[in-house]
């Protein structure tokens, strides 16, 4: 057997992939979250759909495969405190029940035979929203560094109605005297992203806490990694007891390109300009939306496809 | 005693004057971490008492199918611009996989009316009982069940794709395609003479997961917690044993 097409089988997906491909596929993405410091499973699901891995396997799968990726940078964010565990914790117990919600909605839709429909518009939607907002924000950060001459520009919290919900509580490690009802809110929500998507949600979760709750900046990737592993790790074990759709295989063959992408990435990452790295992940966010809406707009070349019958 | 025993034997057979005698390249296939698909090679011999008969056409049809299963066809529409999921119907028996191989071209191997009675081709194979009320096109989900399983190598009409020599040794190959479903594959060889089946023999090829892949997949489906804890603590060792080899690469 030539070392260039080493298909293996996956046990669960039930379909046999090139080893190298989902190595390849791994780093790629790995290199990406290493750059621009995202999870990188709003690129991976699409990814292994466009290979023909079933949808279902790789919301699944990627969930168990975002756990293990954000797990040593954790480790990396508590060492250094930067962890708002309290906050985290709210976060989490969001999540917990938005994951729960997002597997009935999956499920329920999964029976119906629009679970496709779900993941893609879900990819369409926020990818596009996100990408949007992202590229015009940098746009206009890079034309403001070029008029200003690179000065920074200072950011006064502002007194928003997040601060006039009741429930307040403390977060000392973010500086924060708030109610816990906008955290909770925003942990729910990425939870229903996590299980539906296959997504950790830092894409959604780390402006919601900038901008939303106000968090510090330097705490907010330690606290919403902490967030996303228990979150995802909910979410793997939901998928597995209840669709039986958690390929290890494939999970492990992804987080091994994955992990030496990454390494490699930092160090790509570090040699660019912020402004520049949040243009170009602007950029590639807008082209996997793009590319996933023509998906749904353009005629299919086949509008049948299979399902189990049932719906199980 | 011996003796005896072989003419008894022969005697007890039914009175049938050409009967296949079968030989399988293989009666298992295992799929192991590596299984990139599998040929089954199925040959043969047609016994007979009498001399060959020249008076008729003698052809033989190979037909293996895969365990069957309930299947949902379902059928896109364009609604509010996009491409939704509309329609769907209800295949009650789809085999998972099917082949036949014939000698010749099916409509001079095979009557139409011994397909009715065998169920040899493909579209006989599955079974549709009813669609629902606002579907009134069936026919085209079970032609579009045939079509994409055809496209993905599952679904194969090899004619002609029977060497028969002599009109006494037959062989044909069967090329299995990398994703298979597990379980039993029914084998049949059909003899037929002007396309009126004359003997029908029937076996099982066992087509099942093994090893590792036999074991996370049972795990899966019969202790899924416990799969999904291991699930997770493998992928967070992996990950952390990953990034702890590349910092000590680096140094």
């Amino acid at each position: 057997m030539a070392i260039g097409d080493m298909l293996i089988y996956l046990p669960i997906a039930e379909v046999s992939v090139n080893a190298f491909l989902l190595l390849g596929l791994g780093g790629m993405v790995g290199v990406l979250s290493g750059m621009f410091g995202v999870g990188g499973g709003f690129l991976m699901t699409p990814l292994l759909f466009f290979i023909g891995i079933p949808p279902a396997v790789a919301v699944a799968t990627e969930a168990n495969q975002i756990v293990a990726s954000s797990f040593s940078g954790v480790l990396a964010h508590l060492r250094r405190k930067t962890v708002d565990l309290k906050m985290g914790t709210v976060l989490l117990v969001g999540g917990l029940i938005g994951a729960a919600l997002g597997v009935v909605i999956f499920n329920y839709l999964k029976a119906m035979g629009q679970v496709d429909l779900l993941v893609r518009l879900s990819y369409v939607v926020f990818l596009g929203i996100v990408g949007g907002l992202m590229f015009i924000e940098s746009l206009r950060a890079l034309r403001k560094t070029r008029a200003a001459g690179g000065a920074p520009v200072s950011e006064r919290r502002k007194h928003t109605w997040v601060h006039n919900l009741p429930f307040k509580m403390k977060f000392r490690v973010s500086g924060l005297y708030i109610s816990v009802i906008p955290p909770l809110l925003v942990g729910v929500f990425v939870g229903i992203l996590s299980a539906i998507m296959g997504v950790g949600g830092g894409f959604i979760m780390v402006p919601a806490m900038i901008y939303l709750l106000g968090m510090p900046t330097k705490v907010v990737v330690g606290t919403s990694l902490f967030q996303i592993i228990f979150v995802t790790a909910f979410t793997t074990l939901l998928h597995a007891t209840t669709n039986f759709t958690v390929d290890i295989v494939l999970a492990v063959l992804l987080l091994v390109g994955g992990v030496i992408g990454a390494q490699i990435g930092t160090r790509i990452g570090t040699r660019m300009k912020a402004e520049q790295l949040r243009i170009l992940l602007a950029a590639l966010v807008l082209v996997v939306c793009g590319k996933l809406a023509l998906d749904l707009l353009l005629t299919p070349s086949e509008i049948y496809s299979l399902g189990a019958a049932g719906g199980h | 005693m011996l003796r005896w025993l072989v003419l008894f034997m022969v005697l007890a057979l039914p009175l049938r004057a050409e009967q296949v005698v079968l030989g399988l390249s293989r009666d298992e296939v295992a799929i192991t971490a590596t299984f990139d698909g599998s040929d089954i090679l199925i040959f043969g011999a047609i016994k007979r008492e009498e001399p060959i008969p020249e008076d008729s056409n003698l052809e033989v049809i190979i037909a293996l199918a895969g365990p069957s299963e309930p299947i949902t066809v379902r059928r896109k529409d364009r609604v509010a611009g996009i491409w939704v999921n509309v329609d769907a119907v209800e295949v009650d028996e789809a085999p998972s996989f099917y082949a036949v191989l014939s000698s010749a071209p099916m409509e001079t191997a095979l009557r139409q009316v011994e397909d009715l009675r065998h169920d040899i081709t493909i579209p006989r194979a599955i079974r549709s009982v009813g669609a629902p009320m606002n579907v009134t096109d069936a026919e085209a989900f079970t032609e579009a069940l045939i079509r994409i399983r055809a496209g993905a190598g599952l679904y194969q009409v090899l004619e002609n794709a029977v060497d028969l020599e002599e009109d006494t040794l037959f062989r044909g190959q069967v090329t299995l395609p990398a994703n298979l479903t597990e379980g039993p594959y029914r084998t049949r060889i059909f003899l037929t003479r002007d396309g009126n089946v004359v003997d029908i023999y029937e076996t099982s090829i066992a087509v099942n997961k093994v090893g590792l892949e036999r074991w996370l997949y049972e795990l899966s489906r019969n202790q899924p917690l416990i799969y999904g804890l291991m699930s997770l603590a493998i992928a967070i060792a992996a990950g952390w044993g990953a990034s702890a080899a590349f910092r000590l690469l680096q140094r």
